[in-house]
Order: structure tokens, then C-alpha cells, then sequence
């Protein structure tokens, strides 16, 4: 084995880089705090791509990504630089997903870097996600550099966002790099500070390989690419690999390195982070934090941290046009591909007939796969309210994971039901930290912590999850003005008292509609609903009783009054054929809507029956 | 006395349109003032060359005459605009060409629109000279600060005065009104209502105030400066109170927004409801009519100008000419005849060979007692007639 290993490495082409050559990073940032443009410059500065290919952000890629400003997947690129001391450095960034939603991948990413570069926007300061995110990046051991961005714009404060970084997260901010990645000051002292201030990757070349799956994603040239962090050993091209979590085993196709366009490489070493390819078949049959290694000399123990997608949010997907199921199944298994995070399995509701019942990692993660959907697509949706698992304690002694209240077991076989909790972490200017502490209060929040920053507060509350799936983080723009920030992690179950609350329209349940609450809060939950529904559902020609109602018991009820006057007080023969057209623009409306009895709702009032206002 | 109205049914033999007549629009687009309600094809100029209107209006007619010749002209409707703002020569002209194109049929309704102010009913006289039958006068409230907001260049005494007139002159007059107006309450309009009935008409026209959008109320509408519209509970209360008050002074809705006592109706207005043949002429004009078996659409350019050049220099005025498939003509015959008291005559949308309201949703919408029918023919009840666009979106096919 040796001797073969020997043999081959006399004939790679790109020699290896030995390890005190490398530098592996990240960068921990808010949104709009300037990551990618920062990114962008690092790449620019360091000539991996021309002036011309410089056009827009290069690390993120999806539309979707783009518009929300966000990273859904991770990316990865290499830099050659050369430092003020003569010597060439391989600088590898990992530019991380930065939502809670993906905090698991982020957590991975984070493990193939020895450091991050935590950016603050320096006329903003530190906000929750980046909170979130550095103390990720503290938990993996990593070397901080602080760097103040954007201050080159007249509102920016470096000391107090320095003081702030000091008090807030605790790490020392003196020799924090103020840059400005828009006009490129500064870029060079980051990239220095990289080189001298991170350490260098460790690991053993001739030990058996260990290397982990940061990434994956489908390319539709290459099919699956994976992205690696090698620890140990050598990979090369055409070496039989195991996946040690999943136990399957592939031969590499191709070895690169991404500059940030694929180069291919003969192998790659400890400290070197790279892609592979391997005839993989589906993104699905890959897991972030797996290890690879060699099928015929395997390391002894995988890496530790690994752990299975967990969707925590669940909600159906159905099609507006029930003839668009079989597209919708074709859209969301291509999806499914794609994303091993996202689980799905038919579901059928007497309300809205065929659709998906679908997992997710959060909210942001639902969103997102929705809008792909209608968009890649499209297909348009009916969501309906989004529900987190519970755990239903039978009477016998078993256990079951409920994650649609339509399947809530009767009730006189449950012992209790169980709910998962989150902590939530909240940042708000202290004017409007009176607002904040209600909403978190009506929301059964349970206070943990109130601490202040300057003028800012940090509150951290436990909170039903359940609670915050919906529109909590909405309110809280909404309460606060858009100047909260809100980062949560899941922090286990208890037992509550909680019911499944149905919604009646014209006497019949919309199973689609029904949800799981408090009992203390169900009458007011139930309120909210059908006042909003009487908001939502149009008139008809006829009146419409809408109630809640928990088991039998009516527990509240509005009722909308029929259509009293839709005609047109003037129509002659000039006026035929606008008229017509008027009347089937609106037939065409109500195509959005479904039939339930008699009854005619629209798509969006699934959704939105469920938004309270306060 | 007029003619009473033609039998209904339908002999086999007989072209569709011809159960429902022929008729003659012309459109005059000229205004003093554009009403900030209107949306119709409305234009305020100040010089009208009418010789030169004549001349296009009469070559129009006569394109026409050569296309549908041979058949029986049942009305001529002068509409607008302001057609009381043409020249007695000018109406004189068109009636003239309309007769030498096609034979008018006996008792032939010659329909013009006016203004109540004082210097157009000083050409009333002239209208009727030239043939003019039927007056229908755009009196909209007996009301002076009503007629203020609703932008109208008249007052309450002038409208009188002009209905006076009117009468003296026509054999027939209509007028118009428009209520469900700004602060209106359900007793100001019974009391408005009862006084116009006080004046003894032969038919009227009320119309709900509509706010269009490309209006100077739709603008005003969108933000937010008219206060006061009546919600759609009150609407249906006064458009219940209408039927009411004036069914029981015997002139009982016989359209949406037609009362006439019985022999009174309209009938030019009853050829468009009833889906037979009409020509339009003049600006913003739309026609329908059969030629070989065909229903076709024509439609002409709104602006003045641009009619007015495409006949004198094309010989035609016309900008869209579209055939009207079976589909389309059931959808249209339903939605219009629906609004007659008469009802839809089912066997002729059948006669379309297109399509059939859905079985289920008509014995809803008759259980729920919004529509009745008997021996063929459905009609809106007294409750379904203010929600006709929702039986509509219901009976009509899918697009």
C-alpha cells in the first residue's frame, strides 16, 4: 500500500501544498454586513478572476440565494496570495450558509476551517445571526479576526462597534481591520492577517485518509460534485472511497480545486479542501459531515459531530389546479434530488385533495423550496400552516411523532403531547424592547435573559417553536421596525397543554385549516382565525358561518353575510365585449380558490387565516 | 301608440339575430364637459366641422347599406358624447341615409340622447323634424346640488323645464337618473324617486353610480377623496327600493336598470339585450351583426380625429372586424339576456351548438332562489337580479 502510494505521488502533476502554505477560512457576517462583497475582493485582489468576470457576486448562485441576499449552500474558493514575507499562500475560503435554517451546515463548514474572519458592519454593530454564527466558529477552536466593514461611509462608529464586539461576544476587537469592501481599502491587511494571524491546517499525510463531506450539490454537466476537507492522508483520482456514515463506496471520477472555476488536480492533501466527483446518483445519497476514506484502508473512527437532516418544520404542499399533482411529484422528487435536508410523503386532504406533506429545516428552508417550486416549476401552491413535530405520549406507553394535526389520535388514547422548545436570542435597540418582550410574552415565552450593550438589549427567551414557525419573526420586524435581529436553536421537548383547534366553514371542517394551540390560548387563537377568515373568504350568495371549534365545541364563530349587489348598472352593445372580458378575468380569480361545500376559498387565506396582528 | 313587442319565440327557419331586430347606432363623441362619472367615448372640442361629420357618418351608413342590404331597419339610436350637441341638419342627414341604405320597418324607434340644458332643448323641435321619435334626456337628479357634484352643466329647473318640452314634441321620453351618489341616504333617494314618477314618465333609466377606473371619480376613488359612496348593503337596498316604488306606479323594471310602462321599452337597447344585428357608426362604435351566416364584431377608433381620417381616407372606419364564434355568442346572449326581465330563452343558447350551463350550478342557483325557470326560460329573481355578475361567474363557461 505504502509503496503504491509512493509510486503515484512521483507522478502528481500540482504538487500538494505543504501544510504551513495553507490557510483555511470562513466569514461569519450579517446579512448586508458585506460578506460576499468582501468575497468578492478577496478573489479580485488575489487575480483568481479577471476585472471582467468580476460583474456580479461570485460565491453565491441561486436566483433565490441572489434576491434574499443569503447563502443557501456552501462554497468554497481558493486563492494563491503572496504575502508581504516572499512566500505563496493557498488561502481556501468556505463562504458559509448564513440562516439559522442551515445551522448543522454551518457548524460542518465550520470544521474544515481553522478560522473566520467575522465581519461587523461598522455603522450597524453586531447583530443576533452573526451572534449565531461566531460562536459557531468559537466552538470549532477557530482564530477570529475581526473586521469592520463599510467604513468608509460617514455614520460608521469603529469604536463603538469595536467596544460592542468586546462586550457582546466577548472576543478582543483592538487589532480589528477596518476595511471598506466597496472601495477596496483595507483588502490587502485582511489578506495579511489571514496568512499571519491563522493558523495553519494540521494533519498527516501518511496516516489513512480522513477527509469530510462538507457539501454536496447536482451539477448538470458533472452530476453530483462533492465538496472535501482532507484531515489526513492523500485522495487521488481513481481511488476506491467509502462514506463511512452512509456505507457506500464510489470510485473518484475527478479531483479539483475551484479558483473559483474547477481546475482539476491529481489529488489533494491534509489542510486541502477541493471537489470530487464519483458517479454519484443523487445528492440524497450524500451527508453533510460524513467521512470519506479509502474502501481498502480505512481511518479508525469517523469524524465526530455528524448527525442526520432533522426537518423540524412540516407543512402540505398541494396544487392550486388539482391537475397539476403528477407535475408537482415530478418537481419536488427533481427538488428532493437536490437536497437531502428536504423530506416529503403524499398526503391527502378532504380540503385540498392530493398534495405533499413536506419537512424542512426551518422556515427559511420552506420558503425557500416553495418558491423554487412555483418558480423553477411553476406550479402554483397552496401552503398550508406550518406545523412542528409534537410528541404524542399514548395512554398504552408508545410514542408518536405527530407532524400534521389532521392525524391528531383521539384524544381519550393520549396521555400527554409534547412540544419542541427553542432559545431564542434577540438584539433590539431598547426602545423597542418593551414591544419585543410582549410579543415573546404572548407568544409563552418564558425569559432566560436580559442583558444591554450600549443602547442595545439581548434578550433570550424560551420559546414553543411552534409559536415562532408561524409569523414571530414578521411581528418582530413589524414591532420593532425592522432594527431586531433573531437567531434561535433548538433546545429539546416538553409536555404542555395543547389541543388540535379545527376551523368549520358553512358547517364543515377544513381539515387544511386545522392547528394545534394551547388551550389556554385556543379561544383567542380561534378569534383571531375566523375574523380573519371572514376578512379573507369572499362573500357569496349566500351567508357563511365560519366557527372554531375544539372537539365539538364551538369556540368561536363569525359569520359572513351574503353577496347583496355584483351587477353592472349600464351595459349596451358597446359594452358586450369589455364586460365579458370583466367577467372572465374574474372567473379566472376564482380558479385560485378551492370548493369546500359550497364554499368558495381563496388559495392565500391558508396562509394568512393563520397571521395575528398583535 | 307604439307597436307592441315582437313575439319572442323562435320559428327554426329564421336567422338568430332576427328574433331580436336590426338596428342603426351612431356615435356622436362630442361633449361641453367631461362628467367626472363617465367612461365612455367622450371628447370636449370646441369647433366641430359637422358638414364634414356628416359627410364620413353618411359614407359610413351607406358602406354599410351595400354590405346588409335588403334588410328592415327596426331603430336608429343617436348616442355619445353629447348628440344633442349635433345640428338638426346633421341628424336629418344621417336618418336620411340610414333610410336610403334600408327600408325603415313600420314605426321605426329613432332614439336621441340629450342634455337638459336650455340651449339644447331649443333644437328638440329640429330633432323631431328630422325624424327623431324617442327622446331620452340625461336628467341623472332633480337634485342642484347632486347635478353640482356629479359635474353636470344643468340644474334641477332646467331638466324640468326640458322634460316639459320634451313632451309637448316626442311621442315618447325617457330620462335618466343616477343614484347610490355620494351622502345619499335610502330616504333621499325614495324621495327623489317618488317625485321623478310625480313627473309621469313612460320610461326610465336608473343607474347606480358606478366609479370606473380612467375616470375623474376613479382617480379621486383611488385616493381616497370620495367619501360617502354608499357600501354595497345600502346599493342594495336602494336598488330594491327602486324595483319596489316602481313596480307598484307601474312601471316595472323590464332591465337591470330599465322601467318603462308595458309598450314602452326601449327597443333599440332590447336589440343589443337580446343579441340581434346592429351597425355602429362614428367613433368608439362597436357592431354586431350576421352576414352569410356569420356573426361578426366591428369596432373603430376611439379618437374622433382618427375616425374621421380613416373614412375619408380608407373608405372605411372601421379597425377591427372579428368573427364571433358560437361560444362566444352564447356567453354574450346569456350575460345580455339575463338582464331582461324576459330572461335567457334556453332553447336558442342551445341553438348555438356551444355550450349549456352546468346542470348542478343552475339548480343551486335556483334552490337558492336567485334564478326561476319556466317553460324554457330563465330569469333572475327579484334577489338575484342585484348579484347578476355572480350568477354570471358561475353559469358562464370557463375561459
Amino acid at each position: 500500500m505504502r509503496a503504491i502510494d509512493r509510486v503515484a505521488s512521483l507522478h502528481h502533476i500540482a504538487p500538494m501544498t505543504d501544510l504551513a502554505h495553507i490557510r483555511n477560512f470562513s466569514i461569519v457576517a450579517h446579512i448586508d454586513h458585506g460578506k460576499s462583497t468582501l468575497a468578492d475582493r478577496l478573489i479580485q485582489y488575489t487575480g483568481a478572476v479577471s476585472e471582467r468576470e468580476m460583474k456580479e457576486q461570485l460565491l453565491d448562485a441561486m436566483d433565490i440565494e441572489r434576491e434574499r441576499g443569503i447563502t443557501i449552500k456552501a462554497n468554497t474558493v481558493r486563492l494563491e496570495y503572496r504575502a508581504k514575507d516572499g512566500e505563496t499562500y493557498v488561502l481556501n475560503l468556505i463562504d458559509t450558509p448564513g440562516h439559522v435554517d442551515f445551522a448543522y451546515e454551518v457548524s460542518r463548514s465550520m470544521r474544515a476551517v481553522e478560522g473566520s474572519l467575522l465581519v461587523v458592519d461598522a455603522t450597524q454593530g453586531v447583530e443576533a445571526q452573526t451572534l449565531a454564527n461566531v460562536y459557531q466558529a468559537i466552538e470549532a477552536d477557530h482564530e477570529i479576526v475581526p473586521v469592520l466593514n463599510k467604513i468608509d461611509l460617514p455614520a460608521a462608529d469603529p469604536d463603538r462597534v469595536r467596544e460592542q464586539i468586546e462586550d457582546v461576544i466577548g472576543i478582543d476587537a483592538s487589532d480589528a481591520i477596518e476595511i471598506s469592501a466597496k472601495t477596496g481599502q483595507g483588502i490587502e491587511d485582511v489578506l495579511e492577517a489571514i496568512v499571519h494571524r491563522l493558523p495553519a491546517p494540521r494533519g498527516d499525510r501518511d496516516a489513512p485518509l480522513k477527509a469530510m463531506l462538507v457539501d454536496s450539490w447536482y451539477d448538470p454537466y458533472l452530476g453530483v460534485v462533492v465538496m472535501i476537507r482532507v484531515m489526513d492522508g492523500i485522495i487521488r483520482k481513481g481511488d476506491r472511497i467509502l462514506m463511512m456514515q452512509t456505507g457506500a463506496k464510489y470510485t473518484v471520477d475527478k479531483l479539483a480545486v475551484l479558483r473559483p472555476k474547477m481546475t482539476d488536480v491529481a489529488e489533494l492533501g491534509p489542510g486541502e479542501i477541493g471537489v470530487l466527483t464519483a458517479s454519484i446518483k443523487q445528492v440524497r445519497d450524500t451527508r453533510v459531515g460524513d467521512t470519506i476514506t479509502h474502501e481498502k484502508r480505512p481511518c479508525a473512527a469517523p469524524l465526530p459531530g455528524f448527525k442526520p437532516a432533522q426537518p423540524v418544520v412540516f407543512c402540505g404542499l398541494f396544487p392550486v389546479d388539482s391537475n397539476d399533482f403528477e407535475a408537482l411529484r415530478d418537481a419536488i422528487e427533481k427538488l428532493a434530488l437536490n437536497d437531502a435536508s428536504f423530506t416529503y410523503e403524499m398526503e391527502s386532504s378532504a380540503a385540498l385533495g392530493f398534495g405533499f406533506r413536506c419537512g424542512f429545516l426551518g422556515l427559511l428552508h420552506l420558503e425557500v423550496v416553495r418558491d423554487r417550486l412555483e418558480r423553477e416549476f411553476d406550479i402554483e401552491l397552496i401552503t398550508t400552516a406550518p406545523s412542528v413535530v409534537y410528541h404524542v405520549h399514548m395512554k398504552d406507553g408508545t410514542v408518536r411523532e405527530l407532524h400534521n394535526p389532521a392525524d391528531m389520535p383521539d384524544p381519550t388514547h393520549i396521555d400527554h403531547i409534547e412540544e419542541p422548545r427553542i432559545k431564542a436570542t434577540i438584539l433590539v435597540p431598547d426602545e423597542y424592547l418593551g414591544d419585543v418582550l410582549k410579543l415573546c410574552q404572548d407568544r409563552r415565552g418564558i425569559q432566560l435573559d436580559l442583558t444591554y450593550a450600549g443602547n442595545r438589549a439581548m434578550v433570550v427567551y424560551d420559546l414553543p417553536l411552534n409559536e415562532v414557525v408561524f409569523d414571530f419573526y414578521d411581528r418582530l420586524k413589524s414591532v420593532t421596525k425592522g432594527y431586531a435581529s433573531f437567531d434561535y436553536q433548538l433546545t429539546g421537548y416538553r409536555a404542555d397543554n395543547l389541543v388540535k383547534m379545527q376551523i368549520l366553514v358553512n358547517g364543515e371542517p377544513v381539515d387544511a385549516l386545522s392547528v394545534m394551540v394551547h388551550r389556554d390560548r385556543a379561544e383567542a387563537r380561534g378569534r383571531a382565525m375566523v375574523e380573519k377568515l371572514k376578512e379573507l373568504i369572499p362573500r357569496h350568495m349566500f351567508k357563511i358561518p365560519i366557527q372554531a371549534a375544539i372537539g365539538g365545541k364551538v369556540i368561536a364563530r363569525e359569520t359572513i353575510a351574503a353577496l347583496r349587489k355584483d351587477v353592472t348598472a349600464k351595459c349596451y352593445g358597446g359594452d358586450v365585449t369589455r364586460k365579458k372580458k370583466l367577467l372572465e378575468k374574474q372567473k379566472a380569480g376564482k380558479k385560485k380558490m378551492r370548493q369546500f361545500g359550497k364554499v368558495e376559498i381563496p388559495q392565500s387565506a391558508f396562509i394568512n387565516a393563520l397571521k395575528m396582528d398583535s | 301608440m307604439p307597436e307592441p313587442l315582437r313575439n319572442l319565440s323562435t320559428p327554426a327557419s329564421v336567422e338568430n339575430w332576427q328574433t331580436a331586430g336590426f338596428g342603426l347606432y351612431v356615435h356622436w363623441p362630442f361633449c361641453q364637459a367631461k362628467c367626472p362619472y363617465c367612461d365612455f367615448n367622450s371628447h370636449v372640442v370646441a369647433n366641430v366641422d359637422q358638414s364634414r361629420w356628416r359627410a364620413a357618418l353618411r359614407a359610413e351608413i351607406a358602406r354599410y347599406g351595400n354590405e346588409l342590404s335588403g334588410r328592415r331597419l327596426d331603430s336608429i339610436f343617436f348616442g355619445g358624447g353629447t348628440p344633442s350637441l349635433m345640428e338638426p341638419e346633421t341628424v336629418a342627414d344621417v336618418i336620411e341615409a340610414a333610410f336610403s341604405a334600408w327600408e325603415p320597418a313600420s314605426g321605426i324607434e329613432i332614439t336621441l340622447e340629450a342634455n337638459p340644458t336650455s340651449a339644447e332643448a331649443r333644437r328638440f323641435r329640429g330633432y323631431a323634424d328630422a325624424g327623431v321619435n324617442r327622446l331620452s334626456i340625461g336628467v341623472q337628479s332633480l337634485d342642484d346640488a347632486a347635478l353640482k357634484l356629479l359635474g353636470r352643466l344643468h340644474s334641477a329647473e332646467e331638466a324640468l323645464a326640458a322634460l316639459k318640452l320634451a313632451r309637448g314634441i316626442f311621442a315618447r321620453v325617457s330620462f335618466d337618473l343616477i343614484y347610490a351618489r355620494q351622502h345619499q341616504t335610502l330616504e333621499d333617494w325614495r324621495e327623489e324617486l317618488t317625485r321623478a314618477i310625480g313627473l309621469g314618465p313612460d320610461h326610465l333609466s336608473l343607474y347606480q353610480l358606478t366609479i370606473e377606473d380612467g375616470t375623474a371619480f376613479g382617480d379621486r376613488l383611488r385616493r381616497g377623496r370620495l367619501p360617502g359612496l354608499p357600501d354595497d348593503d345600502l346599493a342594495a337596498e336602494m336598488y330594491l327600493l327602486t324595483q319596489d316604488i316602481c313596480a307598484a306606479a307601474g312601471l316595472p323594471a323590464y332591465e337591470i336598470s330599465n322601467h318603462a310602462r308595458p309598450g314602452f321599452e326601449g327597443r333599440h337597447n332590447l336589440i343589443y339585450w337580446r343579441q340581434g344585428d346592429y351597425v355602429g357608426v362614428g367613433p368608439g362604435a362597436h357592431g354586431r351583426f350576421t352576414r352569410e351566416g356569420r356573426r361578426l364584431a366591428t369596432e373603430t377608433p376611439l379618437q374622433p380625429g382618427a375616425w374621421l381620417e380613416a373614412v375619408e381616407t380608407r373608405g372605411s372606419g372601421e379597425t377591427l372586424r372579428a368573427e364571433i364564434g358560437p361560444e362566444e355568442q352564447a356567453g354574450d346572449y346569456l350575460m345580455m339576456s339575463l338582464r331582461l326581465a324576459e330572461g335567457c330563452d334556453l332553447g336558442r343558447l342551445a341553438s348555438f351548438n356551444a355550450w349549456e350551463p352546468d346542470q348542478a350550478i343552475l339548480e343551486t342557483l335556483v334552490g337558492e332562489e336567485l334564478l326561476r325557470l319556466d317553460s324554457g326560460r330563465l330569469r333572475l329573481t327579484g334577489r338575484g337580479r342585484p348579484v347578476l355578475n355572480a350568477i354570471l361567474r358561475e353559469l358562464l363557461p370557463d375561459g
